[in-house]
């Protein structure tokens, strides 16, 4: 059922186009049932689960490679699998409302859809690592897609292009990653990777795997510095943005890195790189909400932010794998437990928010912040919903993301008393670069809400009077914003119907989901995190009253955007480099491949023979030297050498007929009658040739070529010719075993019945060559032939 | 005997190649035609010169010359041959369409 599971959507998504035939009818309707039917589904498998069981199915697919179909569905899969349909039954609702149903190119964008919720359904339920793999470039590919839905806006292909460029990077990396694992362990199976998990950490290969795998699931989840391409990625249509980069795709990283978690975890490099890249992206991208003027793009910095902190929510409950003690185990845990519950958190409130967006967007034709304020009369619904999606995101009660900010807090606060990794006082510096970064969080999610909402309504500045958005349009937003309250006041239940299962999973090792039972609630007394969270609310509100006055957090104040610069810079410098590169070697001047072609082949050759010792030039058993041949091959040379210096084409041609000539000569001599015949045949023919064309000609002129090119021809001749003559007495040197011809001798009077061996040879133990030799002569006089008759217009 | 026919096949090789760097069409064709003889020599020097009468049988003596690089050799003149014309008549058409006969400087628009 789970392989159906997968496949269903990319089925669907090949009947969509079916849908033109009923033009009256919006095809969302038609791609709703695929999620919720699908969302039923493993909604139904939850008591399995949550027991502790697991799901496996496994369908051959290449075993000679050791790749199968292999899904599993356990606590952390079943997670994403319901965060991927839930949510993708609110989009495509929504999107219903939002996308008009007029542009023919709708079927394509429920295609796009639903190709990437299949495919991310087959990221997370896949326990083979090439499969995996398959389905995260399809996420990419569908994500891709969908950036450039609008694609004749140039920001959008611009968006779409860097945003395939990053995570096809990542990709790659990754793959190498899992092969890397595969060399190590021999089985592509994530589970069975895990089982042995143990003895690898001090493979040589076990931190270049590492390292690989983090850099897809970096660039996926838009860590630090692979963050670029996210705000980017807003140029997509709305739902578009609230579902793949905010809910689903953007956390496939933070899915890789809790299902690797059980591999790789225990490993201090682990720990610290997956920390300190999610606080690092924490901070930054809270930092830079605040200075944003774009709703989208502050929401898309807020994901980038609110992606760093589970993220190193998942770094620092790797280091539970340390320990043995149970109470540091806990302790650790506590922060697994947090990641999962803040990532369901932030799925409901950013969907949710992003939909807000698309609302007011929709209702006032602008997400300008300096164009809007003053809608909460206008729109009470929808800024009821940007309310509490908004004091959520900044961890405020009574909503459900207090609840895990507090988690979070904890598990900073705490670390440091654990003495992890014996970093020592260092660790005092988690806990406020957290703290900055929630303040930070604090300010951006009030500047969402009441820069929005608060204030006058700037009619003048908008294109179309704004008021309260349709029932469709507001049905996806409220319901996931209730979910956020819901959240809040059962969090035992959802602890554990789904997110000890979840943690229990990316523990592994055997955990179960009773071990890792952590029971959230509202008050915990007057805790360091409580004293915190009341920091952030009072230096926040400070902040968020002040900020226009401090340049740095000032949005007039144009920072500098360094990293796109250098994406930009390094995109324009590759292609400019490559074009300049291409440009040095292929000068469209044939004597220079020419001259590479010779080069190579004296450097190929000449080193082989230097570098072998046993070549040798053998001297012995040489035949005896006579005055005719040293006669003959002195004038064949001198009439070679002097083709170069003929001042007319006569000459030229003259001295290579005589070359030729006593080329037969030798042949002669050296016991080839045969040959003789042929070459003094075809060497006549040939001058003969020459002459014929010889009035069609240009004059010859005498190459008045500057030196260095005379020079640069005789050293690369002078080259090549001292290689082959090297390579003639190598090859002369000693061979150990006896000619073939021996057979021919002794065999061609007997099987072939002729005297003369080589005519035998052509025509009896080897004619196929003479047979294509035949074809090479007739497809040549074809060529000629077709040179000469068929019209080419002749320049007189 | 054998070491000086191969001073003279790395000679042969030399003159080819520096006239195939030259920029006349009809100089790169006549390159090719000595290349072409020094490739033919060093096939019928490496199987060792003078060992015995030519190969035909009963030709008297009772060693042979080595037959098969004369095959090969045979197979070649003739190959060379027809790439040689073909050459010929390219070069001839090539000069009769652009005027000259530089190689230098031709791209697909003959000019």
């Amino acid at each position: 059922m789970l392989h159906i599971a997968i496949l269903i959507p990319f089925l669907w998504a090949a009947l969509i186009p079916l849908m033109r035939v009923l033009p009256r009818i919006h095809p969302g309707w038609a791609v709703l049932p695929v999620p919720v039917a699908l969302f039923a589904y493993f909604i139904s498998r939850m008591p399995q689960i949550s027991s502790g069981e697991t799901l496996a199915v496994t369908i051959p697919w290449m075993p000679g490679l050791g790749i199968d179909l292999s899904l599993v569905l356990d606590g952390w899969s079943l997670l994403f699998a319901l965060l991927i349909t839930g949510i993708g039954a609110f989009v495509v609702w929504y999107s219903m409302f939002y996308m008009g149903k007029t542009s023919n190119s709708i079927h394509n964008f429920y295609i796009y859809l639903l190709m990437f919720m299949g495919a991310m359904l087959g990221v997370v339920l896949s326990d083979n690592m090439m499969v995996l793999y398959a389905f995260w470039e399809l996420t990419s590919v569908a994500s891709f897609l969908l950036i450039a839905f609008w694609y004749r806006r140039e920001r959008s292909r611009y968006g779409a292009l860097k945003s395939m460029l990053i995570t096809v990077f990542g990709g790659l990396a990754m793959f190498a990653g899992f092969n890397l694992l595969y060399t190590m362990t021999g089985t592509y199976s994530i589970r069975e990777v895990a089982a042995q998990a143990g003895g690898l950490t001090d493979h040589p290969l076990f931190l270049p795997a590492m390292i690989l795998v983090l850099l897809g699931a970096f660039t996926k989840s838009a860590q630090f510095p692979f963050h670029i391409w996210l705000p980017d990625a807003m140029e997509a249509p709305t739902p578009v943005s609230a579902y793949l980069h905010s809910a689903t795709m953007v956390k496939a990283g933070l899915y890789l890195v809790a299902r690797m978690s059980p591999i790789f975890a225990g490993a201090a490099e682990w720990f610290w790189i997956v920390s300190l890249t999610g606080l690092i992206t924490l901070f930054y991208g809270s930092f830079k909400a605040i200075r944003q003027t774009d709703l989208k793009a502050l929401l898309a910095y807020s994901t980038i932010s609110q992606l760093g902190l589970i993220m190193s929510l998942l770094g620092i409950g790797s280091a539970a794998a340390f320990y043995t003690d149970p109470a540091q185990v806990a302790f650790f845990g506590l922060a697994t437990t947090a990641a999962v519950f803040h990532l369901i958190n932030h799925a409901v409130f950013k969907g949710s928010l992003f939909m807000v967006v698309g609302i007011v967007d929709h209702e006032t034709g602008t997400r300008d912040l300096r164009r809007l304020g003053g809608l909460m009369k206008l729109m009470p619904v929808t800024f009821v919903i940007a309310l509490i999606g908004s004091f959520s995101m900044a961890g405020l009660p009574p909503f459900s993301g207090f609840l895990s900010k507090e988690m979070f807090f904890t598990a900073m606060v705490n670390i440091r008393s654990f003495d992890a990794l014996h970093a020592g006082s260092w660790m005092l510096v988690l806990p406020i670069i957290a703290w900055m970064a929630s303040v930070f969080t604090f300010v951006y999610s009030m500047i969402l809400v009441f820069k929005t909402f608060g204030g006058k309504v700037k009619n003048d500045q908008l294109d179309k009077l704004p008021h309260e958005a349709s029932i469709g349009l507001l049905a996806a937003p409220v319901l996931l914003v209730s979910l956020a309250l819901i959240f809040a006041f059962i969090p035992d239940t959802l602890s554990y119907a789904l997110i000890d299962s979840a943690t229990a999973a990316i523990r592994g090792g055997g955990t179960t989901p009773e071990s890792v039972h952590v029971s959230i609630y509202f008050w915990h007394g007057w805790t360091p995190e409580l004293w915190m969270t009341i920091g952030v609310v009072l230096v926040g509100l400070l902040l968020y009253l002040t900020y226009t006055r401090f340049r740095v957090l000032d949005r007039e104040w144009s920072g500098r955007d360094t990293l796109n610069r250098l994406y930009n810079g390094g995109l324009s410098l590759l292609e400019n480099g490559g074009r300049r590169t291409t440009d040095l070697y292929m000068t469209g001047s044939v004597r220079h491949y020419l001259i590479y072609i010779f080069l190579f082949l004296i450097a190929a050759l000449g080193g082989t023979l230097l570098l072998s010792p046993d070549i040798t030039f053998g001297m012995e058993d040489y035949a005896p030297i006579t005055f005719y041949e040293v006669v003959l091959v002195i004038v064949m040379l001198a009439a070679s050498a002097a083709v170069p210096f003929a001042r007319s084409r006569v000459n030229a041609i003259l001295f290579t007929g005589a070359a030729g000539y006593m080329v037969t000569a030798l042949f002669l001599i050296f016991r080839a009658p045969d040959l003789a015949l042929t070459q003094m045949i075809v060497e006549t023919v040939s001058v003969i040739l020459f002459l014929l064309c010889f009035k069609f000609l240009p004059k010859l002129k005498w190459e008045k070529e500057k030196p260095t090119f005379k020079w640069t021809n005789l050293i690369v001749a002078g080259g090549v010719g001292v290689t082959m003559t090297l390579i003639a007495l190598a090859a002369m040197g000693s061979s150990p075993f006896e000619p073939i011809s021996n057979y021919f001798l002794n065999e061609s009077y007997e099987l072939a019945g002729g005297k003369n061996v080589v005519n035998v040879i052509l025509v009896d133990f080897r004619g196929f060559d003479t047979l294509f030799e035949i074809m090479v002569l007739g497809v040549a006089s074809l060529g000629i032939y077709g040179l000469i008759k068929l019209g080419v217009k002749t320049t007189p | 005997m054998e070491w000086i026919m191969a001073i003279a096949v790395g000679a042969l090789f030399m003159i080819g190649v520096y006239l195939i760097l030259s920029r006349s069409m009809l100089r790169v064709i006549l390159g090719t035609s000595l290349l072409t003889h020094g490739v033919h020599l060093l096939l019928l020097t490496m199987a060792g010169l003078k060992r015995g009468a030519a190969p035909i049988l009963g030709s008297g003596g009772d060693s042979y010359a080595d037959p098969l690089p004369q095959a090969l050799i045979l197979t070649s003149i003739v190959i060379n041959f027809g790439i040689t014309a073909l050459y010929f008549v390219l070069a001839y058409r090539a000069y009769q369409t652009r005027g000259t006969d530089e190689i230098d400087g031709m791209d697909a628009s003959g000019k």
